[in-house]
This record gives C-alpha cells, structure tokens and sequence, in this order.
C-alpha cells in the first residue's frame, strides 16, 4: 500500500521522507521512565538496527509504534504525515506489522486462521483463499508454513514465520522484528536473515531489534542504539566496529568511587560445579555452569537478560531443581533440599524482579509483615512472633533510613528504593552466611544506590559472601572483586573486577568470547 | 410388548427434547458468552429476566414476535449490567455474575407478581400449538420397516412447536458461526488469547461486548420457554435453577454447539428417565435408578469432564484460554 | 479519546466513603425501581425498616438470619484470602447440616444434650470440611478450576439430600410427606437472650477468624499464598499443604454453619437448608473486602433486607423487592472498586491529530506538524 502525496510525485517523497520518524517519545510506567525524550527514523527500504540492553526501552519504543502502548508525549510521523495511534487496529492499517519477542498467536487455531485474523470484511470467510495466499507468500519468502497446521504443534521457527506471515498478508510494508533470533537455531537464523533481506529488495523497512552485535553487524544498513530508555545516537553500519556500538550500549567508564573492601581470607563458602537447568520444553537455561565464591568476597554477575541469572540464583534457592550439577554450601550439595531447609542453612535470596514485587515482597502486607517472611516458621508455636516482627521492622526502618510513615504501611505504597531496602534488610537481619543478590539496584537513584553498596560492603566485611547479579557494568566493576559473566546459560568468561574493562565484558556478553577478531564494519551494507 | 415400548421410548424422547429447549437455548448463550473469555454466572438471572419480561409482554399484547422482543431485550440489559462491570470496570466475573443472578432473579419475581397464576394468551397459545414438521403418515403406515421407524421419528422428532426448531436451527446457526466466519474466528480468538487478538487488529472490548450482548439475548429466549411454552403460566423462580445446569452443559459438550444439542437433550432425558423407569419394578428396586440419584448424574458427569480436561499428560484443549482472566492492554 | 488510566489506589477513610457512597447510590437506585414498578417506596422502605428491626420478633429473625450470612461469609472469606474461588459454601452448608443429622441419628437415646450438641457440632465441621476437601485436592493435583468444581458440588449436595428426604431418611412417621424426621430436643441449640445459641457461636468465629488470618502461621502463610504463590514457595512455604489446609478450615467452618441451622433454626434437614446464604456470603465477603468486621456490618445490612422485606408483603410490595436491592448494591459495590484504582483519562491531542484522517498540510515535509492546517488526506488501509 503506497502512500501518495497528493502535491508530489511518490518516488520523489520516498526518497525525501522518512519511513519513521518518532521524536520526543516518552513513556513512563509508574515511577519507571521506560522511554524519555526518544528519537528514532527509519528510511524506506533498510533494515534498521535498535541496539540496547535490556531495559533500554527498546521493546518499549516498538509497542508505542504498534499502537500497543500510548506515548506520554512525542510525535509519530509515518511517510512524513503525523499519525496516532489508538490501539493495534491503526497501526496495522497504516502498514507496520509487528513481530512479537513473545509470540502473539492463539495456540489452538491453525496458522492460516492465525494470519486471517483480524483482515478482511464480510461475514463469511474462505479458508481456501486464505491459505492459497498463505502458500503463496511462504514459497516467495522460502517459509515452510502448512496453513492447516495448529500453532501448538509447531517448532519456535515454525511459529515465528506465522508471525512474519501474519504481518505480510497484512500488506505491511514496515516491520518490526523484536529480538527475532533469541529463540531460533543458528540454521534458522540464517534463514530468517535471507528472508529479511528478500523483503528489503521488495522495498519494505525492517527494524530489527536485537542485543547480538554480529547479527546487527551482518544484517542491517544503520543502527539506532538506546541507553537506559534514552536514544545514544544512530550509526551507518558500514562505518562502525562492534567496540564502537558496545561503547555506545554500555556508555563510557564512569568512575563511581564505590568502596571495595580487600577479600577477607574466610576460605570457600560456594561452589557450583556443572549446574544445568532447562525449562520445560528442554531447552538449557544453564548449561555447565562452575564457578567458587569464597568467603568475604563479592561475585559479580554479568549478562543481558535472560542469560541465565534467574535460573543461577534460583537453583541456589531451592526453588528450581537442576537436571545436572552440584551445589556446594560449605562442601555440601544443597541440589534437592527445600527452600525452607536452604534458608535454615543460612542462604539468603533476594531477587528484585522487574516490577519489584513479584517476588521476595508482599505486596498489600505491611512493613513488618514482610520482614517475617522468610523467618515466620523458625519459632515454635501455632502463633506468629508479632512483637519481634515488629522490633525487627522497626530497627531495619531506622538502620536503613526507610522513609515510611510507619512499619505497618504496605510495601506497595513505598517508593522503590524504600523496597529494596526493606527486601535487603530483611535478608540481611538473617545473618545469612551466603547472601544472592539480584538487580539490589534497579530503579534506584544514586543516593539509595549507595546505601545499597555500603549495605553490601558491610557484609562482605562480616565474612559474608555475596553473589550480585547486576546490570550496571561500571557499578559490577567497581563494587565487586571478581565479575562472571552469562552468556545463552554459559559462563563466557570469569574476570578480575580491578583489572578488566567495560568493553571487554560487553564484548563477554554478547558472546564474541576471547580474541576471536571482531569484524570491522561487516555486514552487507547495502542500501 | 414390542410396540408398546416403541411407543413409550417415542413418547419419552419426545419429552426429553421439550425438557431440553431451555438447556439448549441458554447453553448456546452461555457458549458465546465463555467463548469471549466472559464466564457469566448470571445465566439463571438472565432466564428470569428474559422470561418475565416476555411473558408479561406476551400477556398484555398477545404477540409472539413482541413477547420474543422483551425476552432479548430484558435479558440483554442484565448481561449489559455484567458487561460493564467486568469488561470496563474488570470487576470479578464470579461475583458480578452471582449479583446478576440475585438481581435478575429479584425483578423477574417482582415483575411476574402482576401475571402470577395467567396463561398465555388465545395468539400465543396457538402459534405454539402448531407442529410445523408433523408428517402425514397414513399413507405408510403399513408398510413394514419404513412404516413404524417413520412413525416412531414422528412421535419423537417431529411433533414439536417453533421454539423446538428454532433452537436448534439456533444451534447450527452458531456452529456455523463459530467455525465458518471471519466474526466467529475474532469472537475464538478474543477468547482464547485476546492480546494475540488486539495485536492483529480484533476490536477486543468491542466483541466483548457484543458476544456478553448476544450470549444473555439467547439466555433470555431460553428463559421465555418456561412461561410461555413449558408451564404456560407464571409462578416464582420459573427457569427453577436450570441456568445453573446451562453453565454445567457448557462445560460438558466443550462448548461446542453441535454437542450442546445432544447434551441438552442427554441432560433432559436424565431430568425424566427416572420416573420412566419406575415402570420396570426390577429397576425401581435399585437405588441407582431413582430419579433422585438420577438427577445427579448431570453434575457428576460435568465433574468428570471437567477433571478429565485436565488429566493425563498431553493435555488437550480445556477451553477458551483467557476464561475469566480480564484484559487490560496497557497492563504489564 | 477515552483512556483508563491506574492511579495511586484510594485507601484508608476515603475508600470506605466512596464504598458507602456507592451504596447509598445503589439504594437511590432501588427506590426508583421500585417507583418504576409502581410501588410505594416511602411505604415499601419504611415496612420494610419496621419490619426488620421495629418488632422484637423482626430483631431476633435479623439476627438469626444475620448469624448464618455471617459465618458462611467468614468461611467463604478465608478460601478467598489464598485466591481459592470457593463457591461451594452453600454444598458444604448442606453437607455439614447433613452430617449434623446423621449425629443425631446415630446416638442412642439417652445421650446427654451437652454431648449430643457437640457431636452434632463436630460433625458439621467434618462433614462441610470432607466435602470441600474434594475440590480442594483435584485443584493441586490436577489443577482443576475450583470456580466450577465447587458450584457443582453445591448441586450435587441439595441433589443428595433430596434423595435423603425422599427416599432413603424418609420420616414413616409422616404420613408419606416426603420429610426427613425432626432431630431430638436435646440436639436442639438452646436460646440464649432469645436467640438461638449460633450467635455466641458466630461471634467467636469472627474473632477468631480475624485473628486467624492475622496472627496464626497458617493464616499469614494463606495470605501469602493468596497473594503470590512464587513469593510463598520463595519463602519456603509448601503450598500445597497451605492449600489443603485453608480448604478444609473454610469448608469446616461453612459446615459448621449448616449444622448451627440444623440445630438452632430447621430441626430437620431438608435442601432448602442453606436456602442461597452460600451465594449471598460469597457477595457479603467481597463487599467487605474478606474483613472479619466488614463481613459482620455487611452480614447485619443483608440479613435486615431480607428480613424487612418479608415484612413488605403486608404494604403490598413482594418481597423478591430484597433480591433486587441487594443485586444494586453489590452491583453499585463491585463498580466501586474500579474508581478506586483507576481514572478515566479524556485526552485533547486527538482533537487535531487521529489516526485515521491525519492532517497533511502542505508545508509538512520536514519540520514540526501545523497539525490545525489542512484537509485529511485519504490513507489507503
């Protein structure tokens, strides 16, 4: 579906306007500034790179421009015309085509009602023609699609080229492919890309989202990177090396003059040797993971996300049971024991989730009833140790500066530093000998922050030894004394905090391992 | 001997189907309904009101078309109420529906007191006497075979008033609906996974509200049978807890329309078989052919449908996916 | 546009007084309904307050009805407070009056009525607990959705004791009445301040179900659960066995219920025992947002209703008018909590930008949009 302009000639406006263009976006959810004064264009026929960690807001970014999301402010301008965007229904109509990170597909229907869905007018429906349609695009693409076949029963790959079929008998002529190749085989990668660039000979714009260099590198003409929900800059791939758009996701190396604390010499405390999880449908969430924590030390953990660090620090909880692998707490094997007999054992987990209360907090409970949590069960009786929660809680609200009315307003209510701190502060109130700590820092301001290093630092002085899966690379750096870091479940590599670089553990993380050359300026580059 | 029990099972059948109308009619309503992920427990409520209203119309103008008008219209109103508080407002789907029922309940008994005790009237009455597929047999009656199958169809099948028809034309119709068109494909899909749904462009809230609409309309033709066809009159609590067997039925025949219609009609004969097999004093001896044990069977066969969705290890499927689960597209 | 917006929840006082203003609106509602049916509402509203507490006679049948909705609606409350969709109170009332009567019927003669009273007790306990154990243990083993199970079950038990009143405990001392005989004299719960000794019971109950949420292990481990089952498992909770044993308490505690209405109010058993309270607490416990206090002040509201309007009758007004009210005021309730979270926002930016008919002016290649200028341009779908 061309756009005409009714003053110009239409090859003339291709060439002049932009397929996208989104400038001053913002979308905050809650206190959370997912998106804050974004910029972002995309030209007619390339296929566009958006590059950033997790939390960058790229997924953000991309439901606001498939009408998901409503912006908070910020112009959309399609074709050079200004457009919004009330749900789904517009976008598609104005030809973006949306491919999903989590698929969106209704499981018991059939591909080809899959794709139909949504299209057409009319009451009655021809199954026939729809799946002539369909046959016909997946032997254009090269999409192996059986239209009669039921979404359940297909492989990820099967799945995802419903998707881009879905979007294709749409007629979009701009898609956007949210983090594509993060379920796919390398053989199905290859395909998907050769795909993508059929369809850009056709003349469609393609954003491609992704965090894997060599992918970006490979396949798309420019790229757009984002940081921590604000745009970095944009880059023609021709002109520019993985260090370069690393420098550019990570930011420079700030110096947070975070307190580190010499390694007291306690001896070992954990060791993890080949642990491997899978999900359900067998796939390796860990894969052969080892790794030693001593005694008054802090390991950092490093990776994008969904590399593995959930899984880590569940295992260690009891909560997720591992298919193969030991567990060493003090030279025993915790795999197999109950999460209530690990915390007994005097292991602590605090996981901050995304939305912070998913879990670890109640959240509807007060101050002092979440401070009982993981304690409630260890004194006799058929009675709840009140007073003590209650001591507890308010000793942990003064240590901690928790700013609260009092100890019996509810957690929900706090602001997010206050959260951790009280997650923290009830971990730390256990006297843990082992304490796993996950994104203690996510949403925090600098000054909560802080209190949360020193917090850490306190304990790592008492002997405690301390896992902190973090995000932050300059923060990892300066706050722990060794860093490993996660790649697709594996251990890509186990660095000297004092020593290392930024680059090289953003290098880690996207699993360009060792002194395997990085290509300079690769990918096709056409445009 | 033979004959005889032809003529009872005939006769018995023809019973089961009169019984099973309102099973079948509110089935289908309450199957829309679910299948947009909305489980309305409102359905009694919903009978109540559309029988009253109807009735009372039916009644006061003596016309079939106008009395089937108040019945959808009523009804419809009570399953907007439900649609507003849990489509806008996400309120509880099980709470809302307990209040639709209560308040249905409540003004149909309200409204009935006026025509407590009245029957239809002369119009009404006679629309539903006819019996628009009865066939003239006496031309083979005896012809051997054909002769007595044919009557025996006839007795069972075939002599039967509008609503009967209507019902399960009803029933095809929305098999149909559900199976062949591109509305009923949107209505699955909302049901099943309605962000899968908005993200291709289906207007969610909209057949929300439209299927929550039509599903109470037919709840409301289910309830009409009662007053004005089954009892021919109007007494308290008239539908007599079958919209609670309708939300069973649902679950049983899968939510399926086409089984729906002989679930309906299993559910019905159970309803009577008892008393029919009083006649056999070997049976009756055996607490496990009265009626009254009898009249458990439906809740107990819906519990094992509803445990054997679940069992095994391959799990097939159990419904719509997204039933009772309220959607919120910004959520996160 | 119209979008719906989360907000900063209202709590504390203020909720309490949009709730009660959405009852007083659902009240409003009810006299224009009834003014619509062409009855008298200052008449039918002042029978019915008169009727329910004007006489001593309407005082003691409000709280006698006020006692069964509350300590259904206790029970149905802690099932409710570990998310466990238990709308099975009115099945677990039946078969807890059931078991109740099968005491009766089992103890010889001369038992003591002191004994013969807590035996039937127990029994409810035991006979409402077993039936929603059955829900409860194919919702953990094999995830079978407890809303439908448990509403099954209700039918299942009035089934059941209709065959027990018709066939089987049939009294042939009624000259072939279909009714089960009364239970003895000394089953009978004795009166206490001219009401039925169940109220001391109900009392207690909802002390101790306020302090068996708030104080006992078990209660906070249900809460939990009720909140976040991966939070509960994270804290070394076997949910499982919360579950379970949330379960049987709620189920119990309806039983207990139905035996309090064997013994203090029907003497026999018979389906119409429960008469509906089971459904009504479910409302009674939402409404009080599964407070133990809430569900009393709410259980007294509901129970004055349904009492007044029986009084209603005598005005000419019928008293189905109480299921009416009682359906707005849930309904007026349940709309409550919505405004309470959420805002409606109305957004100015589609005034001179939409979707569909974007403005394309002629001088927009580049720079800002002068979005006022201009005619639609048509956009092919």
């Amino acid at each position: 579906m061309p756009y005409v302009h009714p003053e110009q000639d239409p090859a003339e406006r291709r060439r002049i306007d932009p397929a996208i263009e989104m400038e001053g976006i913002s979308k905050a959810f809650g206190s959370v500034q997912a998106n804050r004064d974004v910029r972002f264009t995309v030209r007619h026929g390339e296929i566009h790179a958006l590059l950033g960690e997790n939390g960058s807001g790229k997924s953000t970014l991309m439901n606001i421009l498939s009408g998901i999301y409503q912006p908070d402010a910020g112009t959309i301008r399609l074709r050079g015309r200004e457009v919004v965007f009330r749900s789904p229904r517009d976008s598609i109509e104005l030809g973006i085509g949306m491919v999903h990170q989590h698929f969106k597909l209704v499981e018991p229907m059939t591909a080809s009602e899959n794709v139909a869905m949504g299209t057409g007018d009319g009451l009655s429906r021809s199954r026939a023609k729809a799946a002539e349609r369909i046959r016909d695009y997946a032997a254009r693409f090269g999409m192996p699609v059986d239209p009669d076949k039921k979404v359940a029963d297909m492989s990820v790959g099967e799945k995802q080229s419903v998707e881009i079929l879905k979007v294709l008998y749409r007629g979009a002529d701009i898609l956007v492919l949210d983090e594509p190749t993060a379920v796919l085989t390398p053989q199905e990668i290859e395909h998907l890309f050769a795909i993508l660039r059929r369809m850009r000979e056709e003349g469609a714009s393609i954003v491609f989202i992704s965090h894997k260099l060599h992918e970006v590198l490979d396949l798309c003409d420019r790229v757009t990177v984002l940081r921590k929900g604000e745009t970095v800059g944009t880059v023609d791939v021709a002109g520019t090396t993985a260090l370069r758009l690393i420098e550019m996701m990570v930011g420079r190396a700030v110096d947070l003059s975070i307190e580190r604390p010499p390694v007291g010499a306690d001896g070992p405390c954990l060791s993890v040797r080949g642990l491997t999880v899978r999900d359900a449908l067998g796939v390796a969430k860990l894969d052969g993971v080892s790794f030693d924590l001593a005694h008054g030390e802090i390991l950092g953990v490093a990776g994008l996300a969904g590399s593995g660090q959930k899984e880590l620090c569940e295992s260690i909880a009891g909560l997720v049971h591992p298919q193969s692998g030991a567990i060493l707490f003090h030279e025993r094997d915790i795999v197999g024991r109950s999460p209530r007999e690990i915390i007994r054992m005097g292991i602590s987990m605090s996981f901050i989730p995304e939305d912070r209360l998913g879990m670890g907090l109640v959240a509807s409970m007060d101050i002092a009833d979440n401070i009982m949590l993981k304690d409630y069960a260890l004194y006799g009786g058929f009675l709840l140790d009140r007073g003590s929660a209650r001591r507890k809680a308010q000793s942990i609200v003064d240590r901690l500066a928790i700013s609260t009315p009092s100890i019996f307003h509810p957690v929900r209510k706090l602001s997010g530093g206050n959260i951790q701190k009280v997650i923290l502060g009830r971990e730390i109130d256990l006297s843990p000998k082992l304490l796993v700590t996950a994104y203690a820092v996510r949403g925090l301001d600098i000054h909560s922050s802080y209190t949360i290093y020193h917090l850490l630092n306190e304990q790592k002085r008492k002997g405690v030894a301390i896992l902190y899966v973090g995000e932050d690379l300059d923060v990892l750096l300066e706050l722990c004394d060794r860093v490993m870091v996660l790649c697709g479940g594996r251990v890509t590599g186990i660095v000297d905090a004092r020593t290392s670089r930024k680059e090289e553990i953003g290098l880690l993380m996207t699993g360009v391992t060792g002194d395997a050359p990085v290509p300079a300026g690769a990918g096709e580059g056409k445009a | 001997m033979e004959t005889g029990f032809a003529v009872m099972a005939a006769l018995f059948l023809a019973s089961a189907v009169r019984i099973s109308v309102p099973l079948l009619v509110g089935t289908l309503g309450e199957t829309v309904t679910e299948r947009a992920g909305h489980l309305n427990l409102g359905v009694e409520g919903m009978m109540m009101l559309g029988a009253s209203a109807g009735f009372l119309v039916a009644v006061r103008t003596d016309s079939v078309l106008l009395a089937l008008l108040a019945a959808i219209l009523g009804s419809g109103a009570g399953a907007l109420l439900y649609a507003v508080l849990t489509v806008t407002f996400r309120a509880n789907q099980v709470v809302t529906g307990l209040a639709l029922t209560i308040f249905g309940t409540g003004v149909a008994n309200t409204l009935g007191k006026t025509v407590v005790g009245e029957n239809p009237p002369p119009a009404v009455q006679a629309f539903f006497a006819l019996k628009p597929l009865h066939a003239d047999l006496s031309g083979i009656r005896d012809v051997p075979v054909l002769g007595p199958v044919a009557g025996f169809v006839d007795a069972a099948f075939l002599q039967h008033n509008v609503y009967v028809y209507g019902a399960v034309a009803l029933a095809l119709l929305l098999a149909w609906f559900l199976r062949r068109t591109r509305a009923g494909l949107h209505l699955r899909a909302i049901g099943e996974n309605p962000a899968a749904a908005d993200a291709s462009g289906i207007r969610v809230i909209a057949g929300k509200y439209a299927a929550i609409l039509a599903g109470g309309m037919m709840c409301g033709l289910a309830g009409l049978y009662m007053p004005l066809v089954h009892i021919q009159t109007w007494t308290d609590n008239i539908t007599g807890g079958r919209g609670w067997i309708v939300v069973a039925l649902v679950i049983f025949v899968r939510w399926d329309p086409l089984k729906a219609t002989l679930g309906a009609l299993l559910f019905g004969a159970l309803a009577i078989v008892g008393f029919l097999l009083q006649a056999y004093p070997q049976l009756s001896g055996s607490i496990l052919f009265s009626q009254y044990v009898i009249d458990m069977y439906p809740y107990l066969m819906t519990l094992l449908a509803l445990v054997l969705a679940n069992a095994g290890r391959k799990k097939g499927w159990q419904g719509p996916g997204a039933l009772s689960v309220p959607y919120f597209r910004e959520e996160r | 546009m119209i979008r719906i917006v989360r907000k900063e929840d209202t709590v504390g006082l203020r909720a309490w007084a949009v709730r009660a203003g959405a009852i007083l609106a659902a009240l409003a509602a009810s006299v224009l309904l009834v003014l619509l049916m062409g009855y008298d509402p200052i008449r039918t509203f002042g029978a019915m307050l008169q009727g329910a507490f004007g006489t001593e006679y309407g005082r003691i049948n409000t709280i006698i009805m006020a006692v069964a909705l509350a300590m259904t609606a206790l029970a149905v409350s802690v099932a409710f407070s570990m998310k466990f969709w238990n709308i099975g109170a009115e099945g677990q009332i039946l078969m807890g009056a059931f078991a109740a009567t099968a005491a009766a019927r089992v103890l010889p003669e001369g038992t003591p009525p002191v004994l013969l009273v807590l035996a039937c007790l127990l029994a409810g306990l035991a006979g409402g607990a077993a039936w929603a154990l059955v829900p409860g243990l194919f919702r953990i083993y094999l995830g079978t959705n407890e809303t439908l199970f448990t509403l099954m079950m209700n039918y299942i038990a009035i089934k059941f004791v209709v065959l027990l009143r018709c066939l089987a405990w049939k009294d042939p001392a009624a000259n072939g009445f279909p009714v089960i005989a009364e239970i003895p004299a000394g089953a009978f719960l004795p009166p206490v301040l001219g009401v039925h000794a169940g109220w001391i019971l109900a009392v207690l109950l909802a002390v101790a179900t306020y302090y068996f949420l708030r104080s006992t292990k078990l209660g906070y481990e249900i809460r939990v659960v009720g909140e976040s089952e991966r939070t509960a498992r994270y804290a070394g909770m076997d949910v499982r066995r919360v579950v379970v044993t949330g379960v049987l308490v709620s189920g119990a505690m309806a039983g207990l219920t139905g035996a309090v209405k064997l013994m203090g109010v029907a003497h026999t058993l018979s389906e119409t025992v429960a008469g509906g309270d089971g459904f009504t607490a479910i409302i009674i416990a939402w409404l009080a947002n599964l407070s133990a206090p809430g569900i009393v002040v709410a259980s007294v509201l509901f129970a004055a209703l349904k009492q007044g309007t029986l009084a209603m009758e005598i005005v000419g007004s019928p008293p189905s008018l109480s299921d009416v009210i009682k359906g707005l005021i849930l309904m007026a309730a349940l709309s409550t909590e919505f405004f309470l979270r959420y805002r409606i926002a109305v957004e100015r930016r589609d005034a001179h930008a939409t979707a569909v008919h974007p403005p394309a002016g002629p001088g927009q290649a580049e720079g800002g949009p002068s979005a006022e200028a201009g005619a639609p341009a048509e956009e092919g779908g």
